[in-house]
């Protein structure tokens, strides 16, 4: 045993000596915990948009005049007619066109119905959707003001309460997706990489005729790593918590517990990686291509997973972080217990066990 | 020029010989390219919810039905609010209709009554969508009752907007048009950027640097013979990906893919750029690719891939403008889908050529430095 910690020891002194990647390793959480925060969004606001008038009128000037002082839209463009409609779009700032047709006020008032057409760049459909949705409820808003709103008879009157998120802050999402797209790098590649680094340049013969066993060699190299990531995942908690509010509804015992679990799993994946592989470079692709954008798309951090198609919310299961960042969210926004999340705990230790059962296997049959 | 060609004959053998890298290289980015143009959607169908009716009569009967078949809802368990509010808790149900008692009673009485939406609004886009949903539809349900009850006349309705739109360039609002040139971006950019850099810091941990520089080869011959295999390869990966998303999801090209082509040469110069200059202050591939990783993730995340860079604070659409990815997912999407022209995407192209000077000549000054 005491051999064990000799080994440890030599390997965080390794990491340590590396002062470049440890900068990285711990400024990362810190910028990616700001730029989530901040600056990614999927709040749409200054959706830049054109107007062609060709009314000029009150009643239309009002409406841009409306339509402008939300904060969704910022006006960058005047049109002067249908043809500057189609080069506005391909110049690629603007997101949408308000048509206003001449005689605008007259139909208003005379044929108390007044047209307004609403050109949307639909090359992305969500924010086209969106932004229309927006646009309509301001239009339906002025259309009362200025037709004097009337006290309905049989009022249904929604009251809607969002549960778990008042504010609807996006960041409570992007905390948890950042925690774990960290942890998954931190442990599993960084692992796969050490391990595959040393058959590289051939020093694991020497590691493994060592008096130590192979199992011992390998715990040795990821144990330096199960630190690291742990502190990194509390440096994320801490700034989470800290300059977004994000709140800890559930036991600090029991979200520390879920973390320590989480970097097993990405620590014992990071193994498998190295134990199927002999060169870093294949290790660093295979962990880049394989684990990068399913982590970022298939976990729900972006995308929610129950608008999927059926084979790729099952796809879902198979990763590690979709789980995880179920029970990030379960405990820290809505104070679940064990009981609640059983069952996302459990599939993660026995992923754990799978990967570690299935590398031992790899790793035995190569020595032999 | 013989040199040259030698060289990248080694490094061609060299990449493919090598049997785990090659279905990496080329066939993990296609099955990505199929499998994840499907899962960014943000249309919300088949929302769980759990419907709480205290008032059991005609109408609240009626409210359900609109609920459910509106193709939005489907019905998870009609029951009590303490269990409804266990399956909100338990991410069985995404949100929780309750109808109070004497609901139909205070309708006509008092002339209104409320219903109560509880939304899991964890995620909080899906749950302003869930919320949408069902208020549009309580809506139209209100006006069909009063229009019953009161034998109203839809003739009679007051002056009004009358509303059209249009989704241009997409009518279908297919969003795997939209996202598929973008994930072809990350694509090209994986290859590019992060094959090249650690090509070369792969030499160096090895100890083969040192033999390189004594032999009669250049140093840029070197540099050219290491990078200009992936730049081949990742144009190859680009117009791949691009038949496969003509074939696959029926992607338009609106526009000339010439100038997607000669944008994507540009933007590979300025990747590779960065990869070699990152090769040329780490001694390990770990470090390459850590800063790597580093670098990229944020270029990603602020390229307008995923978020809006509109809806980004100032400071964050200035750090775009540095952001390579950002211009290529942004042309791309421009050419394919709005058939844009040279006229549309020059600044851009002029931008980027900049790029690739700057960070090229930065990389080599420091390449011939240190090694």
């Amino acid at each position: 045993m005491k051999q064990f910690f000799e080994f440890v020891k030599k390997e965080c002194f390794h990491i340590f000596r590396d002062r470049r990647t440890l900068i990285i390793l711990f400024g990362m959480p810190v910028v990616l915990i700001v730029l989530f925060g901040f600056a990614i969004t999927n709040e749409i606001r200054h959706a830049r948009i054109a107007v062609l008038d060709q009314s000029k009128d009150a009643l239309s000037q009002g409406l841009i005049r409306k339509i402008t002082a939300s904060a969704y839209f910022d006006l960058t463009e005047n049109l002067r007619s249908e043809k500057d409609i189609m080069p506005a779009f391909r110049k690629g700032d603007i997101r949408m066109v308000v048509v206003i047709p001449a005689n605008f006020a007259r139909d208003f008032v005379r044929e108390r119905k007044a047209s307004v057409q609403l050109l949307a760049d639909a090359s992305d459909p969500n924010t086209s959707s969106t932004l229309i949705n927006y646009i309509n409820a301001i239009i339906l808003q002025y259309q009362q003001e200025k037709t004097g709103v009337r006290n309905l008879p049989l009022t249904i009157s929604p009251e809607v309460r969002m549960v778990f998120n008042p504010a609807l802050k996006s960041v409570f999402l992007f905390v948890p997706g950042v925690m774990t797209l960290i942890l998954m790098l931190v442990c599993a590649m960084m692992t796969s990489i050490t391990i595959t680094r040393e058959k590289e340049l051939g020093t694991m013969e020497i590691l493994l005729v060592s008096p130590l066993r192979p199992v011992l060699v390998i715990a040795g190299k990821v144990v330096p790593y199960v630190l690291l990531s742990f502190v990194i995942a509390i440096i994320i908690l801490v700034l989470g918590a800290g300059i977004f509010g994000m709140p800890l509804k559930g036991s600090l015992w029991l979200l520390l517990g879920a973390c320590g679990l989480f970097c097993l799993t990405a620590l014992s994946l990071g193994i498998l990686i190295s134990s199927v592989t002999n060169s870093q470079q294949t290790a660093m692709m295979i962990s880049m291509m394989g684990l990068l954008l399913p982590t970022i798309l298939l976990s729900g951090f972006v995308y929610p997973i129950e608008s999927m198609p059926v084979p790729l919310q099952i796809l879902s299961n198979i990763f590690p972080a979709k789980w995880f960042i179920i029970i990030l969210k379960d405990i820290m926004l809505k104070g679940s217990d064990l009981r609640h999340i059983a069952l996302p705990m459990g599939v993660l230790a026995g992923m754990t066990v799978f990967f570690l059962a299935v590398s031992l296997r790899k790793f035995k049959t190569r020595l032999s | 020029m013989r040199t040259i060609f030698f060289i990248l004959q080694k490094e061609f053998l060299q990449i493919f010989r090598n049997k785990s890298m090659l279905p990496i290289i080329f066939v993990v980015p296609v099955v990505q390219l199929l499998v994840l143009a499907f899962a960014t959607n943000y249309e919300i169908r088949d929302l769980s919810i759990d419907i709480v009716d205290h008032d059991g009569g005609n109408w609240s009967q009626q409210l359900k039905g609109k609920i459910l078949s509106s193709g939005y809802f489907r019905l998870h368990a009609q029951t009590t609010s303490d269990q409804a509010f266990d399956d909100l808790a338990s991410n069985k149900a995404d949100l929780i209709l309750a109808i109070p008692q004497h609901f139909e009673r205070d309708l006509v009485r008092n002339g209104d009554a409320a219903v109560q939406l509880l939304v899991n609004a964890i995620n909080g886009s899906k749950a302003g969508l869930a919320a949408g949903y069902a208020q549009s539809i309580i809506g139209d349900f209100n006006r069909r009752i009063r229009l019953e009850w009161m034998a109203m006349d839809e003739d009679d309705a007051p002056s009004h907007f009358d509303m059209c739109f249009r989704y241009w360039f997409n009518p279908g609002l297919n969003y795997k048009w939209f996202m598929v040139p973008g994930i072809l971006v990350i694509l090209v950019t994986l290859i590019g950027a992060f094959l090249s850099g650690m090509n070369i810091v792969k030499e160096k941990e090895a100890g083969t640097i040192e033999q390189l520089n004594v032999t009669p080869i250049r140093k840029y011959q070197f540099i050219i013979g290491k990078l200009l295999p992936f730049w081949i390869i990742a144009l190859f990966e680009l117009a791949f990906g691009l038949t496969v998303g003509k074939l696959v999801f029926d992607l338009p090209f609106a526009g000339n893919l010439g100038w997607i082509f000669l944008f994507a040469a540009v933007y590979l110069m300025v990747m590779l750029g960065l990869g070699l200059l990152i090769s040329t202050f780490t001694e390990t591939q770990q470090q390459a690719m850590f800063i790597t990783w580093f670098f990229l993730i944020i270029c990603i995340l602020m390229s307008g891939l995923f978020t809006p860079i509109e809806s980004m604070p100032e400071w964050a659409q200035r750090i775009t403008q540095f952001n390579p990815v950002a211009y290529f997912v942004k042309v791309m999407r421009m050419v394919m889908l709005k058939g844009s022209g040279w006229a549309d995407i020059k600044v851009y192209l002029g931008i980027m050529l900049l790029f690739a000077v700057a960070v090229n000549a930065v990389a080599i000054w420091n390449y011939r430095k240190t090694v």
